[in-house]
């Protein structure tokens, strides 16, 4: 936007702030390699020939976690959670704009409503009606996150929807096309920047979300990444340090990498759900 | 068209719909019932009217932790927001390196709330074990680090809303001020500030809700300790719920309760928006 005066000054002061800023990561990094028992004694130190235990801690972590199969099932869990949501949403955000009689206004509220309510509202309950319905396995979550997420997903594609002009579907319905083929075909192809942005901030979600699997899922067979770590600390009096450092190490990388991989796409993501939210 | 897409609706609003009354609807309605009621499963309970609701303030600790809830949402509103906004605004100036600066402070958010909270464990009680001191020590502890932790994950991301809206400003406007012999700090206060108003309000109201709703990395950074005195509310009704045999419908009422504070500051939002863009 404007010129700085000394811009070598702050380019190094900068510079400065970001190594502080990512100094607990690494810290994490450099004791998932030291033995646990130097780990609370001396976080400071780096590793040491005495100290030094190579991938021992990650082979624990993921031995006493289950770690990839809670990979495994956080990726069922959040793939398939968000592509049902931003599947089912988009359509229904659609019809509720076009149709725009009681029905679809007193729909279209109940999602703001939803967007406003926090989990602990009906945490109890849905892990009580999940059971119920044998929802507890990470197929089932799907649908209880299209419920429960439906909010900020309608929100975002009904403010898209009414910026896509209706002469657009007007000429599809010409050319023969029904709703669901005018949809699919002429529609949805125009949302995508809002599917973008929806499926960001969903997965966002879904990948760190702990408590609502904590609580519906069936523990005994399914642990997602936020639960196995949480796992981890148990009951057992002391927790074993090592592992939970390679666990932690274990656990950033997939979001690295996902980070890495569409950083633009996030950014804008998050930009475009915060105007409208 | 809007005969046939009527026909339709079942399609186009029934997986949506049939998932809301599942996940949502139908709990919600259950627990604001259940909130008048004493019950141990949901099944069993009992109507006491306004009972819950009368323990719930005489509830010490849940007092206790309405404050502290309070508190920590005030103080990392206002760190938050003044910082991302500063840091925004020095890297929307051409030097080298802005965008790499740029990924590193919102890369935190991507983390999960209990990986943070296990990260930021390591840290603290390396720091505090220098003077034998560890983050369960007191409230207060607990406090200044959680304060930490969160204004570690969030600046980014306000960051990146922050610089969205000072992009928007169009150059000509600053231009202007400079001719007329602005200084920079009339320049900040009196054109760039005004200007990114709308950023700040939504900005100012995420981060109430964020601190207010914060959960996942209260629990595992001290997870109430020392004597559930640095419980935020969040967990303060999960233990509620959890914790106590015969008190979920106080958790309950607790939950309705906290669900009247979040959407009270969503209902100002709302008011404080549309008010502003009235006079815009």
């Amino acid at each position: 936007m404007t010129e700085t005066r000394r811009p070598w000054f702050w380019t190094g002061f900068f510079a400065l702030v970001s190594l502080a800023y990512l100094y607990p990561i690494a810290l994490v990094v450099i004791n998932s390699f030291k033995d646990k028992v130097f780990i609370s004694s001396n976080p400071f130190s780096l590793p040491t020939a005495e100290t030094f235990v190579g991938w021992d801690n990650y082979i624990r972590g993921v031995q006493q976690t289950g770690f990839f199969a809670s990979f495994g099932w956080s990726l069922v869990i959040t793939i398939g959670s968000a592509a049902l949501i931003l599947l089912c949403t988009s359509m229904c955000a659609w019809w509720i704009v076009r149709m725009d009689n009681t029905f679809a206004r007193t729909l279209y509220t109940s999602f703001l409503f939803n967007l406003v309510v926090p989990f602990q509202m009906v945490m109890f309950t849905l892990s009580w009606f999940t059971d119920a319905l044998r929802l507890g396995t990470p197929f089932g979550l799907w649908i209880i996150y299209l419920g429960f997420g439906a909010g900020l997903a309608v929100f975002i594609f009904t403010g898209f929807v009414t910026s896509i002009p209706v002469e657009l579907e007007e000429a599809a319905v010409m050319d023969g096309c029904g709703p669901v083929q005018t949809f699919f075909r002429v529609i949805l192809p125009v949302m995508k920047p809002a599917v973008i942005t929806v499926g960001i901030l969903e997965v966002m979600w879904l990948w760190n979300d702990y408590l609502l699997p904590y609580l519906t899922l069936d523990l005994k067979r399914y642990k997602t990444i936020p639960i196995a770590v949480q796992y981890l600390k148990g009951g057992y009096g002391s927790v074993d340090m090592g592992a939970m450092m390679g666990v932690l190490v274990l656990a950033m990388i997939p979001v690295i990498v996902f980070y890495l991989a569409c950083q633009r796409h996030i950014i804008r993501g998050v930009v475009a759900g915060a105007v409208k939210g | 068209m809007r005969k046939s897409l009527r026909n339709w609706g079942w399609l186009f609003t029934g997986p949506t719909l049939a998932a809301f009354m599942i996940g949502f609807v139908i709990p919600f309605v259950m627990g604001v019932y259940l909130s008048f009621t004493k019950f141990t499963t949901v099944t069993r309970a009992s109507w006491v009217g306004l009972e819950n609701y009368r323990r719930i303030f005489g509830d010490g600790v849940f007092l206790h932790s309405l404050w502290y809830t309070a508190a920590f949402t005030v103080v990392t509103t206002v760190i938050i927001n003044v910082a991302a906004f500063a840091v925004a605004y020095m890297l929307v100036k051409t030097f080298r390196g802005t965008n790499l600066f740029r990924s590193v402070f919102f890369m935190p958010n991507l983390i999960g709330g209990i990986v943070l909270g296990y990260i930021w464990l390591l840290l603290l009680n390396g720091l505090l074990g220098l003077w034998a001191r560890s983050i369960t020590f007191s409230e207060t502890y607990g406090f200044w680090g959680m304060v930490a932790l969160l204004c570690w994950q969030q600046i980014g991301y306000m960051m990146v809303i922050y610089i969205a809206g000072l992009q928007s400003i169009p150059g000509d406007v600053l231009e202007a001020a400079q001719v007329d012999g602005a200084s920079n700090r009339t320049i900040l206060w009196q054109v760039i500030v005004p200007l990114v108003m709308p950023s700040i309000t939504v900005c100012t109201f995420l981060t109430l809700t964020n601190g207010f709703k914060m959960f996942d990395q209260n629990l595992a950074l001290t997870n109430g300790a020392p004597s559930r005195l640095s419980e935020l509310l969040a967990l303060n009704i999960y233990n509620t719920f959890y914790g106590r045999p015969g008190f979920e419908g106080v958790g309950q009422a607790k939950a309705v309760v906290f669900l009247l504070i979040v959407a009270s500051i969503a209902l100002l939002q709302n008011w404080f928006t549309r008010s502003r863009e009235s006079k815009a």
